[in-house]
């Protein structure tokens, strides 16, 4: 009843184009923009900041990338943690070798190397498809993660390829503080949300979403397969690049190649999978999902069942639901959850009737 | 008609395609006209999907030589046959399922876009007067197959009909000057049949587009096209206007049947 775009008429291509077309939703944007900004910095403490919402926020811009190149171009790939590993140690590398350089700069030119190696990473793409593309793609995995454990130049010769993050200035200001960090971190990934976002409703996501769909048709109308391929293998990678590196500086602080596993891979696969494949919504809602579960269920262990259970035996409990429920959600919506949300306020359109 | 039938601008010599020890063509030779309406019949089999194939560079012929707008070649990337104005539409429907109507055909208009994947993270200025710019072009192609009501929907969502449609919005948003239709009309009813093929008359008529279309019903195809050529095991058996293809034994022998 409330939830509803009549009366709300479009004049121009322009006011049609819009992200959020229908007006509640850009309501409904700005107060979540709001919250995210003002709100939490006042009420959430260190713990939640530093170990909760910064790491959402990151993963949720690494689930963005994986997004872009498996949700939107229909390329399967297990390699985000290994272009993660790359932004990282390049970011790493960048401020560490040359004095005086900004780490935002920084920042992208890690993304950049990120993009590199991803184009290199894609080429079997132009050949084969789908899982056979996956596995292929594990070859990244595997030998990104050794050739920064072997040579000992991309983490300054430290034991075991260890690398500490170096403090974070921009203008003169640390940022320092776990608030600091998380507001950083909301602000890049806030910007490079709303690129992919344009990317995605413009010619360049026709395209990559042309080759997903029917690459021979694609190629009929005059889209150039692989360079939409690689194309999206590039930025993709640059999106994992970043995040790699703010899940260096803005989160651990130390890293070392063997964090960047095929584990971590997974896990960026599962919250696109869970959040929405083909969904930039998708993409925080998944990460949400896999950060944020398995912190509600301890709480709620903890709370509830947690005098009478021996704790071993509560948190295998734990691991047990958690997996139940994806399994769950897979099973009412395999489209993941931003589909169930956008089923909602299809619902909610018409409600309180039927059709 | 207003339009009139010009010069040759497509001219196919002694095309022969085979994959393995399959011969899909032999020895074709048959040409096309600016603005005219060219129908490539025959059984099952045949050939004619090949020859399609051929013509947008999907299949590259071991023999023979394609003359296109006075330019000669052997092969070519099917983007190229993009680029250079030739656009079609498939006969299992190729749209792209996960995309709107608007999407789809937007996305008909690829090669005109000059703006690269920066402009677009921007989608500021210029990217943006581009999209709008193509938008326009899009619309009036949506108001021309009369799809108005449907153009935000999800491609997976429609009927097979307008599926159909869409296709054929998507390949005239490329403004192309030679448009190949493989069955148009293939699983439609009378209706459909009809819209479709005032359609494809009046993409003929209005924007001069030369048409190569394959198609299996006989009262279409003698009805809308100027010329036929008649392809039977991957050879061709006949070429002419509708009438003398009719009436050419060797045509009703291998194709339209006798009654008995």
């Amino acid at each position: 009843m409330f939830y509803r775009e009549a009366g709300q008429f479009k004049a121009s291509y322009q006011e049609d184009q819009q992200i959020f077309p229908i007006r509640q939703d850009r309501i409904g944007f700005w107060v979540a923009m709001a919250f995210l900004f003002l709100a939490v910095p006042m009420i959430a403490n260190q713990y939640w900041l530093q170990a909760i919402l910064t790491p959402v926020l990151i993963f949720s811009l690494a689930a963005l990338g994986l997004n872009i190149l498996t949700g939107y171009a229909g390329q399967l790939s297990l390699g985000s943690a290994a272009f993660m590993a790359v932004g990282a140690f390049g970011t790493y590398n960048f401020m560490l070798r040359i004095d005086g350089m900004p780490f935002l700069v920084a920042l992208v030119l890690g993304g950049l190397c990120a993009a590199a190696v991803g184009i290199l990473f894609g080429l079997p793409s132009l050949r084969i498809k789908g899982f056979y593309l996956a596995v292929a793609t594990l070859a990244a995995q595997f030998f990104i993660v050794w050739v920064l454990v072997k040579f000992g130049w991309f983490s300054n010769y430290s034991t075991s390829g260890v690398i500490t993050a170096q403090q974070v200035e921009i203008f003169g200001f640390a940022f320092d503080t776990p608030l600091l960090k998380y507001l950083l971190t909301l602000v890049i990934v806030c910007v490079f949300a709303l690129f992919a976002k344009n990317m995605v409703r413009s010619a360049t996501g026709r395209k990559w979403m042309a080759v997903r769909d029917m690459d021979v048709a694609a190629e009929v109308i005059g889209i150039r397969l692989m360079g939409t391929k690689l194309q999206a293998f590039a930025i993709s990678s640059f999106y994992c690049g970043v995040a790699g590196a703010l899940y260096a500086y803005m989160y651990l602080g130390t890293v070392e190649p063997e964090g960047f596993n095929l584990d971590l891979s997974f896990r960026i696969l599962f919250m696109i999978i869970i959040g929405g494949v083909g969904s930039i919504l998708g993409s925080f809602i998944g990460a949400a999902f896999i950060v944020l579960l398995p912190v509600f269920l301890n709480v709620v262990m903890h709370t509830s069942i947690g005098a009478f259970v021996p704790p071993n035996i509560a948190a295998n409990l734990e691991l047990i639901i958690f997996g139940g429920l994806i399994v769950f959600f897979l099973i009412v919506e395999p489209h993941g959850l931003a589909r169930l949300w956008q089923l909602a306020k299809e619902k909610l359109r018409i409600w309180p009737f039927p059709h | 008609m207003a339009r009139e039938i010009g010069e040759v601008i497509l001219d196919l010599q002694n095309i022969s395609l085979r994959f393995g020890g399959v011969k899909a063509l032999t020895d074709i030779s048959f040409n096309v006209r600016e603005h005219e309406i060219r129908a490539i019949i025959g059984p099952n089999g045949a050939g004619k999907s090949s020859m399609l194939n051929v013509i947008n560079g999907v299949y590259h012929p071991q023999e023979g030589t394609i003359i296109f707008r006075g330019e000669k070649r052997r092969e070519m990337e099917p983007h190229m046959a993009a680029s250079q104005g030739i656009a079609r539409t498939f006969q299992n429907i190729a749209l792209f399922k996960g995309m709107t109507v608007l999407d789809n055909i937007m996305t008909g208009r690829n090669l005109m876009m000059k703006t690269n994947f920066l402009h677009h993270a921007l989608f500021w200025g210029k990217a943006q007067r581009e999209e709008i710019e193509h938008r326009k072009k899009v619309e009036e192609v949506i108001d021309f197959l009369e799809i108005q009501s449907i153009r935000k929907t999800p491609v997976g969502r429609l009927p097979y009909g307008l599926q159909k449609r869409v296709e054929l919005a998507r390949a005239l948003a490329a403004e192309p000057s030679l448009l190949l239709l493989d069955e148009p009309m293939a699983g439609m009813n009378v209706e459909e049949k009809q819209d479709m093929c005032r359609f494809v008359l009046d993409v003929n008529d209005q924007f001069g587009t030369t048409i190569v279309l394959i198609e299996h019903d006989m009262g279409v195809v003698m009805d809308i096209s100027d010329r036929v050529v008649v392809l039977d095991y991957g050879k061709k058996i006949g070429d002419g206007a509708p009438d003398e293809v009719k009436n050419d034994p060797k045509v009703i022998e291998a194709y339209l049947g006798t009654s008995h």
